[in-house]
């Protein structure tokens, strides 16, 4: 079986090769129901997706925006739970080997179901890493350590508050690629300028030799542009997520367009990173 | 911290936690900010000037100490031991969240911050930080649930008059989860130039242990105030404070903790009872997990995903509790029970009438556990209850039930 950096690591180095930065796209597992959200996760790689972040729903997302807020109470309601989300994990890597999956999230439904446990299935179901944002390196023997000595990628936030001092720090026990925050605020906020972006991610390779990606305030084919010519990945979440939820009818339920709207979305993005660095 | 205890009194540990409790489960953009908070807050309690100007605070503005009264008439209505109040009730602002805000303004002020945010569940947090805020000439910005704006009025517009700018919430049940949601999000996009003033014993490390620390004023007056009525040692038999995050319990319990002869208690809001499942006793309906920057016991199903809690009163309608008060209840130390809606009504009204005394909803809780415990006690037991805080804020809220269940004046 593949996993842990293997399909990350292939990622990236094809990236390379095509000399261009990669996409990727967060949606809420289960959104907006767990059939139209298994045929929109199935759809992303050949819309265009490099990568999928892959959102653990929770009750009380506390780093996130309205707008991903709004996605994981849609998924909760229509029954997401974490072994469900990695059961969607699971039929999707069935009819994809390739794409990297990164599981993102809140610690408390890991900690509920039980860090052995969750670790073995999500690797079992062909999980490529973690992000959970309320584990900073102060707490790394929760979830990154264990991780860790499965050779599960823990992938570290940093963010224009990590300065240079601590990130030694953040980065240590961080694998797989290095996430830059490209803002000082949750996610679905302002727009990074491109050479902020660019010169946040100078930084960190002075750091690092991992890739760095770079999310939040992400949101249109020109963003992404700009932001995947300075960075090896940019990543968009809210933009995506919002399409579900524009697309839905009045109770809220999925409709005919709702699959192919996102994923034509998230073609307009990738057609964004498919120009080559400028 | 060392399994072989002979104090409870010297947690956390470096990290934050008190056994497993605690701890700093916060985004990295807030990590930092968090790290400062600590180092400015371990410099600030070892400075004298800093101590210095928070005493003088705490007498001249706040009306410290507060009286200890001894509840006559309450205590010859439920008969056997002595029933004390700790009137915390008389603060200014009304409550005792204003002691803990004064300790945090004055950090933020020496931090250099000039802007200022807090979430607030009955509003008292609010009031006190828009207090302290129009006191310095800071700029004040309060998080609080639309239910809770809606139900605590009066405080919304004394927050208003103070010069606050009122946020509601409507994420979530509208209340103070919600509340502290949002106040987080907003500490995450502004971390650089506001300070959060966090309004019980909750969140990441330092602010359990530096809430406490403020709030421990109440229990080290009742030390020596309860000498003057009673002679010199004399210790309380009991120690009895409601819970909602737990500021004014750990307040009124930490100088006691080590006092083997003291009965702790504190009491968490019961809603509709705890089988209704609309209640608010983390410790006796929930299990450990990680909210809003600590592990503690929350409220929550099988996945994980917080519940939302209930109570009549806005200041204990959160899913979660203090850490340290987490790790107390594991160690046996203190005993956590619980009192119904209902129950609080009808201590609301009793005090009332009984000592001329209108408490917050939030303190009536505890006066309703004191209630059952009362009347088993021997003549010379000493009970001592935390007023925390005064019932105008409720009287809304509160009329049309007294009304209902027949316990007010013609
Ligand atoms: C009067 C009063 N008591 C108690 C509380 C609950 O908080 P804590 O448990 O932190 O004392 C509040 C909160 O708003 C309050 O206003």
């Amino acid at each position: 079986m593949s996993y842990g950096h293997a399909r990350l690591d292939r990622m990236f180095a094809a990236l390379r090769q095509e000399g261009r930065g990669g996409l990727g796209i967060f949606v809420t597992a289960g959104d907006p129901d767990r059939e139209t959200g298994q045929k929109i996760l199935a759809g992303l790689p050949s819309a265009g997706a490099d990568m999928i972040e892959f959102g653990m729903p929770f009750s009380d997302p506390m780093a996130d925006g309205p707008s991903i807020q709004a996605s994981s109470l849609r998924a909760l309601k229509a029954g997401a739970t974490l072994a469900s989300t990695l059961d969607m994990l699971r039929t999707f890597r069935a009819g994809d080997a390739d794409t990297p999956v990164v599981l993102m999230g809140y610690y408390n439904p890991i900690y509920s179901y039980g860090v052995e446990a969750f670790l073995d299935e999500a690797i079992a179901a062909g999980a490529d890493g973690l992000i959970v944002v309320d584990l900073p390196p102060e707490e790394d023997a929760e979830l990154c350590l264990p991780a860790r000595a499965k050779n599960l990628p823990f992938v570290r936030l940093t963010t224009p508050t990590t300065h240079d001092g601590r990130l030694p720090a953040v980065l240590v026990n961080t694998a797989g690629f290095v996430y830059y925050v490209s803002i000082t605020g949750i996610t679905g906020t302002q727009t990074v300028p491109r050479d902020l972006a660019a010169a946040a991610v100078k930084r960190l390779k002075n750091h690092t030799d991992l890739p760095v990606a770079v999310g939040f305030g992400i949101k249109t084919p020109e963003d992404v542009r700009a932001i995947a010519s300075v960075a090896d990945a940019a990543i968009v979440g809210s933009a995506v997520v919002e399409r579900i939820r524009d697309s839905l009818d009045a109770e809220g339920q999925a409709t005919v367009a709702t699959v192919d709207g996102v994923l034509s979305f998230v073609g307009e993005l990738a057609a964004g990173v498919r120009g080559g660095r400028v | 911290m060392s399994t072989a205890l002979n104090t409870y009194r010297n947690g956390p540990d470096e990290g934050g936690h008190f056994g497993i409790f605690g701890g700093r489960f916060v985004a990295e953009t807030l990590m930092p900010l968090v790290l400062e908070v600590e180092k400015a807050y371990t410099a600030a309690k070892q400075d004298s000037a800093f101590i210095d100007e928070f005493e003088y605070y705490k007498q001249h503005y706040i009306g410290r100490p507060s009286p200890l009264f001894l509840a006559a008439r309450l205590s010859a209505h439920y008969g056997g031991a002595k029933l004390y109040l700790k009137r915390d009730e008389l603060n200014h602002t009304g409550a005792h969240k204003i002691n803990n805000v004064m300790g945090q303004a004055l950090l933020a002020r020496r931090m250099g911050k000039t802007k200022i945010i807090a979430e607030t569940g009955a509003g008292q947090h609010g009031v006190a930080t828009a207090t302290a805020c129009a006191l310095f000439g800071m700029e004040c910005e309060v998080y609080m649930g639309a239910e809770d704006v809606r139900r605590q009025k009066p405080n919304v517009d004394r927050m208003r008059l103070l010069g606050a700018t009122v946020v509601p919430v409507t994420s979530g049940s509208g209340t103070l989860k919600d509340a502290m949601n949002e106040a987080l999000r907003t500490w995450v996009a502004k971390a650089e130039t506001h300070f959060y003033i966090i309004g019980t014993v909750a969140g990441p490390h330092p602010y359990p242990a530096m809430v406490r620390d403020f709030q421990s004023v109440i229990g080290e007056e009742l030390r020596w105030q309860l000498e003057e009525f009673e002679g010199p040692g004399r210790l309380p038999d009991t120690l009895i404070a409601c819970i909602g995050g737990g500021s004014n319990a750990m307040g009124l319990f930490h100088p006691f903790l080590d006092d083997e002869s003291v009965e702790i208690i504190g009491v968490e809001a019961a809603g509709h009872g705890l089988d209704s499942g609309a209640h608010a006793a983390s410790l006796t309906g929930g299990r450990p997990g990680v909210l809003h920057g600590n592990r503690t016991y929350l409220l929550q199903d099988d996945d994980g995903q917080i519940a939302e809690a209930h109570s009549i009163s806005a200041g204990l309608d959160y899913p979660g509790i203090g850490p340290e008060h987490a790790w107390l209840h594991e160690s046996g130390r203190v005993r956590y029970e619980s009192a119904t809606d209902t129950e609080a009504l009808e201590a609301f009204a009793l005090c009332s009438r009984l000592e001329g005394i209108i408490p917050a909803l939030e303190p009536s809780h505890a006066l309703a556990y004191a209630g059952k415990i009362l009347p088993d006690l021997p003549p010379d037991h000493i009970v001592v209850m935390n007023m925390c805080g005064r019932g105008d804020k409720d009287l809304e809220a509160v009329l049309p039930r007294l009304e209902d269940m027949g316990l007010l004046a013609p």
